[in-house]
């Protein structure tokens, strides 16, 4: 069985349909983004594949005793809270000074614990909670948007980062993002969303652009995504259309690196 | 050796900050205040119906602080900028149990010790009821203390950790209800918010991390009241809110060590 399953999910909120019949399932080690325009219902859906939004059709099932490692889009602390890094990292479950110094270090941050998080830039407070996200010894990290507000080589490391917990952890990884260069980057898998899942297929290697490998400096890592598209006679098509022409208009080109 | 009555106030103070300290804490951390109001004017409505229905004061007190945080709670909950509907709750409750009071006559020749507080003629019973009712808010508090403040930090965060938030809010709730119950003798239907505020507010200076501001809060809110109490004496003002001022006045000078420290 997958980590994660969902069958038919919809989830409404008041009158507004958020999510329509979305299929979606990701297998151990499996990096998968789901990439929509805002208002697409991303952030819905990994709400409800964590299990903080109920459906209103369709279902969600977790693998039995499944660990989720979660990182919010932002945490907002109140300034009259104070919490230094080291103390963030043991909530909810304490851990051991060793334990948060090692994820502190893995993560990159090894000097920032006696740091107070609302002092710290946007790349460390990342890097903190997906810091605090392993601790948990997650077989799934789902993150949010888990770049927003970096500039591009803090975007780029940070993902080079992922592939690494990936690789030395086994774990598999959900990301949401609307930024293309996610798709080209890291993942193994994409869905492509607008309310249902538009289509979704394996980046594949099209091309190594000159302006990905500057930008990101990593050499044939420099990936386009190439979506296969998986339109069931059942498929709803209203609102995709755009979806699509964006993506292709992007990620047909070397010269989208620069949008 | 101080007289006895001063001894007793100064114990109940002290025994009522060791709960409002850390549970203030949370109010600032999740921005309660009204909220504390709120259940702190409805204790007044309480009294009145306590009286005229010949129940314990402490236990009318507490139901009905209990009804009317469950109520902000619930209301809170559902629409987090339900600012304005609190602050009519808040004053609402005030009214209403001024109304009331005026159907029970004992309360009424007596309307601003329920007010303000009576910390001078605590009664050794009254002592036992407050130690104890602050001993079982701080259990409740350092039992659930981790979960707490998961769910203040982020409530989508606590959730994905397995926890639920709203069983965190309903910790409070209960804290609320029954911290106010234990301190309307002490400082008074109209100042008990200002003994959970003022002390957190102050102590959020001089902390770094959340229990170092709760153990502060615990700290400062004793001083505020031996300060107080001494003040009240000194120059013969009202003890509960003398407690208060001294509360405040820490509040201003910590404001200074802040501006220092940075």
């Amino acid at each position: 069985m997958p980590l994660i399953e969902a069958q038919g999910l919809s989830v409404r909120r008041g009158d507004n349909t958020i999510l329509t019949g979305v299929n979606f399932t990701i297998a151990p080690g499996e990096i998968v983004t789901i990439l929509g325009p805002n208002g697409s219902g991303k952030s819905t859906l990994i709400r409800a594949l964590i299990g903080l939004e109920r459906p209103s059709a369709g279902a969600v099932r977790h693998r039995a005793g499944l660990r989720i490692g979660y990182v919010p889009q932002r945490l907002h602390l109140d300034a009259a809270l104070p919490m230094t890094v080291r103390r963030f990292l043991s909530l909810p479950h304490r851990v051991s000074d060793a334990a948060a110094a090692a994820v502190l270090a893995r993560t990159g941050v090894a000097d920032l614990g006696g740091r107070q998080v609302v002092a710290l830039s946007g790349g460390q407070l990342q890097r903190v909670l997906l810091a605090r996200a392993l601790l948990a010894e997650p077989q799934v990290l789902i993150l949010d948007e888990p770049t927003q507000g970096l500039d591009q080589p803090g975007e780029a490391a940070f993902y080079q980062l992922l592939e690494e917990v990936r690789a030395e952890t086994g774990t598999a990884v959900i990301m949401v993002s609307h930024d293309l260069h996610v798709v080209m980057r890291a993942s193994d898998r994409v869905v492509c969303l607008n309310g249902h899942v538009c289509c979704e297929g394996t980046p594949e290697i099209v091309s190594e652009a000159p302006e990905y490998r500057a930008l990101f400096g990593l050499g044939t890592g420099g990936t386009l995504a190439l979506y296969r598209h998986t339109h069931g006679p059942d498929h709803v098509h209203d609102g995709c259309a755009h979806d699509h022409d964006h993506a292709h208009a992007h990620a047909h080109g070397p010269e989208a690196a620069d949008a | 050796m101080p007289d006895t009555f001063l001894i007793h106030a100064a114990l109940a103070g002290i025994g009522l900050m060791i709960a409002a300290g850390p549970l203030g804490a949370f109010v600032v951390w999740r921005r309660m205040a009204y909220m504390g109001d709120a259940t702190a004017h409805a204790a007044l409505l309480g009294v009145a119906l306590a009286l005229l229905s010949d129940l314990p004061v402490a236990l009318g007190t507490a139901l009905v602080a209990l009804v009317m945080a469950a109520l902000v709670t619930l209301l809170s909950s559902r629409d987090r900028s339900g600012d304005t509907i609190l602050g009519v709750l808040a004053h609402s409750a005030l009214a209403v149990g001024l109304v009331a009071v005026s159907f029970a006559p004992e309360v009424r020749s007596d309307l601003s010790s329920f007010l303000f507080g009576d910390i001078l003629t605590v009664t050794v019973a009254d002592l036992l009821w407050i130690w104890g009712g602050s001993a079982v808010v701080f259990a409740l508090l350092v039992w659930r203390w981790n979960p707490l403040l998961t769910a203040t930090v982020n409530e989508e965060l606590a959730q994905a950790a397995g926890l639920d938030p709203r069983r965190e809010r309903l910790v409070l709730t209960v804290a609320l209800a029954l911290v106010v119950a234990v301190a309307i003798k002490i400082v008074g239907a109209l100042l008990i918010s200002a003994m959970l505020i003022v002390p957190a507010a102050a102590a959020r200076s001089f902390a770094r991390t959340p229990e170092a501001m709760a153990a502060m809060a615990v700290l400062i809110g004793c001083v505020a009241v031996l300060a107080g109490l001494w003040g009240s004496l000194t120059f013969d003002t009202p003890a509960g809110p003398s407690i208060v001022v001294a509360a405040a006045a820490i509040f201003a000078a910590s404001l200074g060590f802040r501006q220092r420290a940075r």
